[in-house]
């Protein structure tokens, strides 16, 4: 139990740290390499949670396609050696009381529920569970899913194609 | 001793990290890292409430990987978005792509 | 077992698996490699340090960490330092699931995830960040082209290489690399996927930036890639992990496809993982000093165009063998 006590706490400072620097970094490439260890922390959460497959499928689709998507756009780009450095725009403080309010809100619901767990135990080898899922009671969700990455990828490449 | 609550607060602060970069960047790459944040957060929350709350089926974590699954491709159009106003109007800085034609 | 032992556990294990790899991969490999290309090219190769030239990479070594780190002025130094954590850490996290024999208490593993396979290509996958940070942190325009080419070529061969790991896990009915390697005792996995193993090898090939893929790197094109700029013991942290990646593939390729550590009883089962291992790695230095090299367009349209193809038809015909003909 403090074993997974110190885990936790461990786990949510590198995932908060790391995403101070990405909300708050004026270099834009500092701010993407910042979210391969806001990533890793969120990986460590769901192993906490039992979610193994989860947890793989986010090291790989995240740590390791979206952050290469996103350096490769920034270095394509102007990458933060533009002229126009300032990376704030004028509704600092505006939000910034949003954001606390926001925060106070979701953190007073989440406290204050009395959420009572159903009946049932997580299976154990997850891969398997959520294979028979995906193929059985969601598969509705996994044929639309496929779509959508279908439409999402001829889409991308038709708007960031060069026209000539 | 870590309950949903401890899971809950941790998915509300990193929510609200990624809603303060939308909020206040200028950058239109770093309004989608912080969209990123907001989605991790949301998945956060939902393999929690699986493993409490509702541990009978496997549903908080498909519908993690669903979300997921839709979080590349929306990163994949956003960014290609990205490309092509910068080829366009040579500038990714969102307040300045202020005109309705160039 | 209690926490602060799982702890003491992983880093013994992390140490045993540095210096493993460091020593055998890092060490042994470089020595292998320019003795096998120096038989392929009828020449002695190095024999000056040591019997027969053995000692050599101990001096390159010492050569190595003796040399001043220099770093480019206008390099923006965190990424920079940054990036050489990163390529070496991916690389020396994939022998986590690689199982090296069988002793009596149970497999020779770091830890049976089950979710050993998909662990392997998420890990892969890290080293692509690694390799962009080097390329923009270098400051240098032939770095910076570097790196770009080699994460989209790393990226483009992820996929071919992730079927083929689909195909061979949908044949086993786990994820688990000592559920695989059981389920090889009676037929290795080459006999029957030898087009996954084809596949599997070629991505493993392009993802360590080796001959025929090795466009990124090669000195004629690029200087030297995304390390250019990298000197001293930066620069043998990058070769650690670029061998270490490469020793990595292969012994997942052993144990996938060539049954891990099954052999006949004379020899214990860890020598005959290390036999059928350096096998393999043979046939990547043969490779690597037979072949010319491809150009990048060559290198995607081979990997989108053929590789894909190839693999997806490969998944549904093993699917169709597995569900309906075999159920």
């Amino acid at each position: 139990m403090i074993g997974e006590a110190i885990a936790f706490y461990m786990l949510a400072a590198i995932t908060l740290l790391s995403g101070v620097v990405v909300v708050s970094s004026p270099n834009i490439v500092h701010s993407a390499v910042a979210l391969v260890p806001a990533f890793l922390g969120v990986t460590g959460i769901y192993i906490l949670l039992n979610a193994e497959f989860v947890a793989g499928v986010q090291v790989l689709i995240y740590a390791g396609a979206i952050t290469v998507l996103i350096l490769f756009v920034i270095m394509l780009t102007e990458g933060g050696t533009g002229l126009r450095l300032q990376q704030r725009n004028e509704q600092g403080t505006i939000g910034a009381v949003v954001a606390a309010a926001v925060a106070a809100l979701l953190i007073a619901g989440a406290t204050r529920t009395v959420w009572t767990p159903q009946p049932g135990t997580l299976a154990t080898y997850t891969p398997g569970a959520i294979g028979q899922s995906f193929l059985g009671t969601n598969l509705l969700a996994f044929e639309g899913t496929s779509v959508v990455l279908l439409v999402s990828l001829i889409g991308a490449i038709i708007i960031a194609r060069k026209e000539d | 001793m870590i309950t949903l609550t401890h899971y809950l607060v941790l998915s509300a602060l990193i929510f609200v990290l990624g809603l303060f970069a939308v909020l206040t960047r200028r950058n239109g790459v770093a309004i989608l890292m912080g969209i990123e944040l907001m989605l991790n957060a949301a998945n956060i929350n939902l393999v929690a409430f699986n493993k409490f709350v509702a541990p009978g089926a496997m549903q908080g974590q498909v519908f993690a990987l669903i979300v997921i699954t839709l979080a590349a491709c929306e990163a994949a159009v956003g960014l290609a978005l990205v490309l092509a106003a910068y080829r366009g109007l040579e500038t990714i800085y969102l307040d300045e792509i202020n005109l309705m034609k160039w | 077992m209690p926490w602060y032992l799982e702890l003491l556990r992983a880093i013994g294990g992390t140490i045993v698996i540095f210096s493993g790899v460091a020593i055998v991969a890092a060490m042994f490999g470089v020595l292998l490699e320019r003795k096998i290309s120096a038989w392929i090219h009828s020449r002695l190769g190095p024999t000056h340090v040591g019997p027969r030239g053995l000692l050599q990479t101990v001096a390159d070594t010492i050569k190595l960490i003796q040399k001043e780190n220099i770093v480019p002025q206008n390099a923006d130094y965190k990424i920079f330092a940054s990036a050489v954590l990163i390529v070496p850490l991916a690389a020396l996290l994939d022998y986590v699931v690689i199982p090296f024999g069988q002793t009596r208490w149970g497999p020779l593993i770091f830890r049976d995830l089950n979710i050993g396979v998909l662990f392997f290509a998420a890990t892969s996958s890290l080293v692509v960040v690694g390799i962009l940070m080097a390329g923009w942190g270098s400051n240098n325009k032939y770095a910076l082209l570097g790196g770009l080419r080699s994460a989209a070529q790393m990226v483009s061969y992820e996929i071919p290489m992730a079927l083929a790991l689909i195909t061979v896990a949908m044949l086993a009915g786990s994820l688990s690399t000592v559920t695989i390697v059981n389920a090889q005792s009676h037929l290795w996995y080459i006999v029957a996927q030898p087009i996954a193993f084809l596949i599997f090898v070629i991505a493993a090939t392009a993802e360590v930036n080796r001959v025929p893929f090795d466009l990124v790197e090669a000195e004629s094109e690029l200087v030297a890639g995304y390390f250019s700029e990298y000197s001293g013991m930066r620069f043998a942290l990058f070769q650690l992990g670029e061998y270490g990646e490469m020793f990595a593939m292969a012994a997942m390729a052993v144990t996938l496809f060539l049954g891990g550590w099954h052999g006949p009883h004379l020899l214990p089962p860890v020598l005959w993982f290390v036999i059928k291992l350096y096998a393999l790695i043979f046939v990547f230095m043969w490779v690597r000093w037979t072949y010319p090299r491809f150009r990048i367009d060559q290198l995607l349209n081979f990997s989108w165009k053929v590789l894909i193809p190839v693999a997806l038809a490969n998944l549904v015909v093993t699917a169709f063998f597995v569900m309906v003909v075999h159920p």
